[in-house]
């Protein structure tokens, strides 16, 4: 391992280091030992990342008499798909998967049109309130979600939105609204004013200004917010817990709450493999989606961190 | 030029701000009202002062709640940051270095995407996952690994060990978001700092201590915050995995976990709502304070 990685090039480029040759040999050494000891940590920490996943995916094709047989990392005596049938059939993965598809999809929507229209004229206009509503915004993120919990509640049965699509998704994009404001409208201050000015001086409305001009000049904020949320509303589980309740939800739950249903059904039968099976496809999307997009994912999470 | 410049204004902020308002505002603004009242969920609201925080004192449950997120508010920020640390120095600085120049290790773009997918998966998931992999018999991942001669380890339903069973879910799912962000953070350093310590004789031990953490010392706070303020939520990990939602014999009940029993099982909404603004200004008091000790004079490069 180490020798794969010791680079021979050191001694033949003229660089900076030969001013150290004297040390280079102790150096090296160290070197190697470091790098090959980083390696076994990395090894070791990919295993404990990948392990529950691939230990998932393998124990969804067994029975469940062979899951209870131990030996978690063999494989299926019998590969059996009959847990996939079962878990797409009777625990309904499928349908609370593209229920969390279309709920996302339309709140997330929702999130950036009105975000990025709000965060544009809170950080490109003067007017009197302005300051007002961008804290009003910002203090938000502040609050921990627990503490409106209750009054939440409350204020959506009083609305009759409870156990309503159209009470979850205005619910995602209101509790979305802070941190979106906050960065979008950090995003739009740094733009430059020389285009918007020209384009004023053409003629152009504002609201023309906003979506022909402003909004592809944001584009890379816009996507790294867009993933941003898109990634925080898939994997909520709270919110929806709260108000996808009542009579008439079993067909409207979502992803989580589904997954979380079956893994209790499954507990008192002691009956695994279904939620094994259910696991898996509910885990395969997001690795295809992460395959694909994963620069885009990385660099859109971490960017709300980095600011 | 002003032309329509206030009908604009107020058509694009009209809707954001009526939503934000009936859905969050609102929403906050009458939990700190509800915590003084003993509204149930239905009928009258009646005022009672600061009867439900006086009740909450002397209130064990609440205690022991409020410990073991405090036991999640210490550990889970320390073992991340650590171990998210490491795992970004050995990524990018890790390597062998060619003509004085540092490098990460070999596959470090194949380790950072293994790192970050649990950070894909909605910790309701991975709770669910993990309720299996400590699962108490023979079917679950550790003990099934464990030799045949042993008795099975009970993990989640031992009182003693629950706790730390749900911070080892909390760590694996976050520690691949830090390492991204540390590594973000490290690549913005300039290579001429770390030629012009291992010119000096710097090993790459004094490199990270020397360095990188003085460096990087914005972000490390940054993930801090981020990490206490997971450690005041942890509910979906708490509902989802541990022996009777918050048991063994109350041994994982966190703040959150009282809240929503409270709200929605034992229709307290009145004690729920107190719970909750005690665990706003903890929260506020945490990100404060982590702000204020750890600041240190900014070391631009």
């Amino acid at each position: 391992m180490t020798n794969l990685t010791s680079v021979p090039g050191a001694d033949v480029v003229p660089t900076p280091a030969a001013k150290s040759a004297g040390r280079k040999p102790a150096v090296k050494r160290e070197v190697n030992a470091l790098t090959g000891m980083a390696h076994i940590g990395l090894i070791l920490w990919a295993i404990a990342t990948a392990g529950p996943l691939i230990w998932v995916v393998l124990a969804s094709f067994k029975s469940n008499t062979e899951i209870f047989l131990g030996k978690p990392f063999a494989l299926p005596e019998h590969w059996s798909f009959k847990t996939y049938a079962d878990a797409w059939t009777e625990a309904h993965v499928g349908r609370y998967f593209v229920n969390s598809v279309i709920v996302v999809i339309l709140s997330t929507a929702g999130t950036m049109v009105l975000g990025s229209m709000a965060a544009y004229v809170l950080a490109r206009y003067r007017f009197w309130g302005n300051r007002f509503i961008y804290y009003l915004f910002v203090s938000g993120l502040a609050f921990p979600t627990f503490m409106a919990l209750g009054p939440l509640f409350y204020i959506l049965k009083g609305m009759g939105l409870l156990g309503t699509y159209t009470g979850l998704i205005l619910v995602y994009i209101a509790y979305s609204l802070p941190f979106t404001v906050f960065f979008l409208a950090a995003f739009f201050k740094t733009l430059p004013y020389e285009i918007e000015e020209a384009a004023t001086v053409d003629g152009a409305s504002h609201t023309r200004k906003f979506f022909q001009i402003m909004m592809p000049m944001a584009r890379s904020g816009l996507v790294s917010i867009t993933i941003f949320n898109i990634v925080g509303q898939w994997n909520q589980y709270l919110l929806p817990l709260a108000i996808i309740t009542g009579p008439g939800t079993d067909n409207k739950l979502l992803l989580t709450q589904g997954i979380a249903k079956i893994s209790v059904s499954a507990g008192y039968h002691a009956e695994w493999s279904t939620l094994f099976a259910a696991l898996t496809l509910s885990i395969l999307p997001m690795i295809i989606v992460y395959a694909i997009f994963q620069r885009q994912i990385q660099a859109g999470l971490t960017a709300g961190a980095v600011k | 030029m002003r032309h329509g410049k206030y009908p604009f204004i107020i058509g694009f902020l009209v809707v954001p701000v009526a939503l934000y308002c009936t859905f969050v505002v609102a929403a906050y603004l009458q939990a700190f009202q509800l915590s003084f009242t003993g509204w149930s969920g239905f009928g009258r609201i009646t005022y009672i002062g600061f009867e439900n925080f006086h009740k909450l004192w002397n209130d064990d449950l609440f205690w022991q709640s409020l410990r073991h997120n405090l036991f999640l508010l210490i550990l889970l920020p320390v073992v991340t940051v650590a171990v998210a640390l490491v795992i970004a120095f050995l990524l990018n600085v890790g390597g062998s270095s060619r003509g004085g120049q540092t490098r990460g290790v070999r596959g470090s773009k194949a380790y950072r995407i293994i790192f970050f997918f649990p950070q894909l998966l909605a910790l309701a998931i991975v709770a669910v996952i993990f309720q299996r992999v400590f699962g108490p018999d023979k079917s679950g991942m550790l003990n099934g690994l464990f030799p045949a001669s042993w008795n099975p380890w009970l993990f989640l339903a031992d009182e003693r060990w629950a706790m730390t069973c749900i911070l080892i879910v909390l760590i694996w799912q976050a520690v691949g978001f830090y390492v991204v962000l540390f590594s973000a953070g490290m690549g913005s350093i300039p290579a001429e700092i770390y030629e012009a310590a291992a010119l000096d004789g710097a090993s790459r031990i004094t490199l990270f201590f020397r360095v990188t953490i003085p460096l990087l010392w914005g972000t490390i706070q940054v993930a801090w915050v981020y990490l206490g303020i997971a450690a005041f939520d942890a509910f979906a990990v708490v509902n989802i995995m541990s022996v009777d939602r918050g048991g063994p014999n109350g041994a994982t009940s966190v703040l959150s976990l009282m809240i929503w029993r409270n709200t929605f099982e034992f229709s307290q909404v009145g004690y729920a709502s107190a719970i909750g603004v005690v665990l706003f200004f903890l929260t506020l008091t945490f990100a404060a304070l982590t702000l204020r000790v750890t600041r240190r004079e900014s070391l631009e490069a």
